[in-house]
């Protein structure tokens, strides 16, 4: 540290000159080296690792044994209906819980900002889903579909909906619970997120169109709902990054069955259920180029931001 | 707010009169209405555990609001289970070890990205963003056998590794902005005044960053506490798994009889203090989960 404390001394008087100074460069990679190294170690790394292991096999009976197979896991995927299974469930998942996430969290949202009395308890019981561990959210809207102890099926009968149904031991019902329990959960990330989006369009812009005569639906339509498209771009892109990396919900609502299996489910399950490594890799490098590619969507979108953090001031 | 203004303006305007009296009570209705919703749609499955959880027995195939017969008795089944009392200090380590490790070295990194100029600074904050919308499946596979063959399979510092990278990213990313926001002046002055850079970064800059520390801290420990995938992988027994895991796997053991009360308990027991956290530090929570979209 000694030494690092000196060379932060030079490096501030350099600064005053333009230029980077070679002092101010080697302090900034000692602070930045920690993190760089953990994460190259941990993620990098390891991405790496699992391409080479998704060419190659294992053997389940010898341990160690395993042979190079070029693409043949990958092969073997596109040629598996269970693959495909999976991949129809997740997008089907992401599109479904992704849209009524919206739809709900933009209500809450809009309430919110209306209701400035109670905010800041509002905020509150709205960060109590948020914060309940997935497994444990999985496990309260189980209990609440289970046959007999369950309040829901009795609910939903009452108005029509799935006589004598057993929702998580159905195809279709269970997918309907699994997408009904993230909602539950992630809505009120989203309603937060477009709240602050809500936050930040000036008051004067609405007074003026009150001047003008707009009705309530004219301003949400014609003001709100534009200004708020980068809030909401922002937020449909970060819970789409979530929804596709779904794993908890289905483990514990119906252990991967009945239509609920999706990419990252049936890869763990490969990989340690089935000890297959190598086509489980494959599956997971898969799971993995689907999501990078909306998270190449994400960087672009937050782009603005991350430049303004990088910028020197 | 809104509705005093519709009133001030619509008083001016004589065309619109007509309407002002019907709108008058109409919109706090709906807006009442709306809260109420929220609050329902929030709150009752929270409720809805906490009861399961205080029925045994019969009770447990009865969907009553009300547990007929209350009970504490899963509360202390759950807490005779010495499984699920490791997971529960395992989670408490994992999660304290984490969060003290992402804030230290995350602070280094951010004080690097807002205060010293180096190149590639953009292209290096993106990188680190994106490590952040990595499935956890991609590096589970290799770092499951990569564990394996060093020892730290089933083992704390497996977990905290993998954690530490996930959780590095929005904390570099938090404390970052935090940093930025404390005038450059401050500290040159204490520069001046003969404080050392590092005096200057731990006098000054830090006691002024608690808010950014704090809420980095918090979104790391929520996300560690509720991590399942990488725990579920990397750990096999009551020596380093985790409560979600322990929880989760009291459900798989036998497919007919599941001793859904005792799971409930547990579930309340573990979500609890995250209750908590969320009533007293709810304002940092709302910053820090919007910090990456409100400029955008």
């Amino acid at each position: 540290m000694e030494a690092a404390t000196a060379r932060l001394g030079r490096g501030g008087k350099r600064r005053k000159k333009r230029g980077y100074g070679s002092e101010e460069r080697r302090l900034a990679t000692l602070l930045l080296s920690p993190a760089l190294i953990v994460i190259a170690l941990v993620a990098a790394y390891p991405i790496g690792y699992a391409v080479w292991l998704s060419l190659t096999e294992y053997s389940v009976r010898v341990p160690g044994k395993w042979r190079f197979v070029g693409f043949d896991n990958y092969t073997e995927a596109f040629g598996s209906p269970d693959f495909w299974a999976a991949v129809k469930n997740t997008f089907i998942f992401t599109g479904l819980s992704v849209s009524l996430e919206l739809v709900i969290g933009l209500g809450m949202a809009l309430a919110m900002h209306a209701a400035f009395k109670g905010r800041g308890l509002l905020r509150t019981v709205v960060l109590v889903p948020w914060a309940v561990v997935t497994v444990v959210s999985a496990i309260t809207w189980r209990t609440l579909f289970e046959p007999n102890l369950g309040l829901a099926p009795q609910i939903l009968e009452a108005v029509g909906i799935g006589q004598g149904v057993v929702w998580l031991g159905q195809e279709g019902y269970a997918m309907a619970v699994m997408v009904l329990a993230d909602v539950w959960k992630t809505a009120p990330f989203m309603a937060l997120l477009l709240l602050a989006g809500l936050q930040v369009i000036p008051d004067d812009v609405y007074d003026a169109a009150k001047v003008d005569g707009a009705t309530t639906w004219q301003r949400f339509r014609r003001i709100t709902l534009p200004l708020l498209v980068p809030a909401i771009l922002v937020a449909l892109i970060f819970r789409t990054l979530d929804a596709l990396r779904i794993f908890d919900l289905p483990f514990v609502l119906t252990g991967g069955t009945n239509g609920t299996e999706t990419l990252s489910l049936i890869a763990q399950q490969e990989l340690t259920t089935n000890n297959l490594i190598g086509y489980g890799s494959a599956l997971s490098v898969l799971t993995f180029v689907i999501v990078m590619g909306v998270s190449f969507l994400y960087i672009r979108t937050v782009g603005g931001n991350i430049r303004s953090l990088a910028e020197d001031n | 707010m809104e509705a005093h203004a519709v009133d001030r303006v619509r008083t001016e305007p004589k065309a619109a009169e007509h309407r002002a009296p019907r709108r008058k009570w109409v919109r706090p209705v709906l807006l009442w209405f709306a809260v109420f919703l929220i609050f329902v749609f929030c709150l009752f499955p929270f409720y809805w555990l906490v009861n399961v959880s205080l029925k045994t027995g019969s009770d447990l195939a009865s969907s009553d609001l009300i547990p007929p017969n209350p009970t504490l008795d899963n509360y202390s089944s759950v807490f005779d289970n010495g499984d699920f009392t490791s997971a529960l200090r395992n989670s408490v380590i994992v999660t304290s070890i984490t969060t003290i490790l992402a804030l230290i070295f995350g602070s280094f990194a951010a004080y690097a990205l807002a205060r010293l100029r180096f190149p590639n600074k953009f292209l290096l904050l993106a990188v680190i963003l994106s490590i952040s919308t990595f499935p956890p499946i991609a590096i589970a596979a290799p770092i499951f056998k990569l564990w394996s063959d060093i020892g730290f399979y089933d083992t704390y510092i497996g977990l905290i590794l993998p954690y530490l990278t996930f959780a590095l990213p929005l904390a570099i990313y938090i404390l970052t902005s935090f940093f930025k926001e404390i005038p450059r002046e401050l500290e040159e002055a204490a520069l001046v005044d003969g404080a050392t850079y590092f005096q200057a970064f731990r006098k000054v800059v830090l006691p002024l960053a608690a808010p950014g520390l704090v809420t980095a801290g918090l979104l790391t420990a929520f996300f560690v506490w509720n991590e399942f995938l990488l725990a579920q992988t990397l750990t096999s027994s009551p020596k380093a798994y985790t409560v979600p895991v322990s929880i989760a796997n009291f459900t798989g053991s036998q497919k007919f009889e599941i001793p859904l009360g005792t799971i409930s308990a547990a579930s309340v027991v573990i979500v609890v203090p995250l209750v908590f956290l969320v009533i007293l530090f709810q304002k940092r929570i709302v910053a820090g989960m919007t910090a990456g979209a409100v400029k955008g």
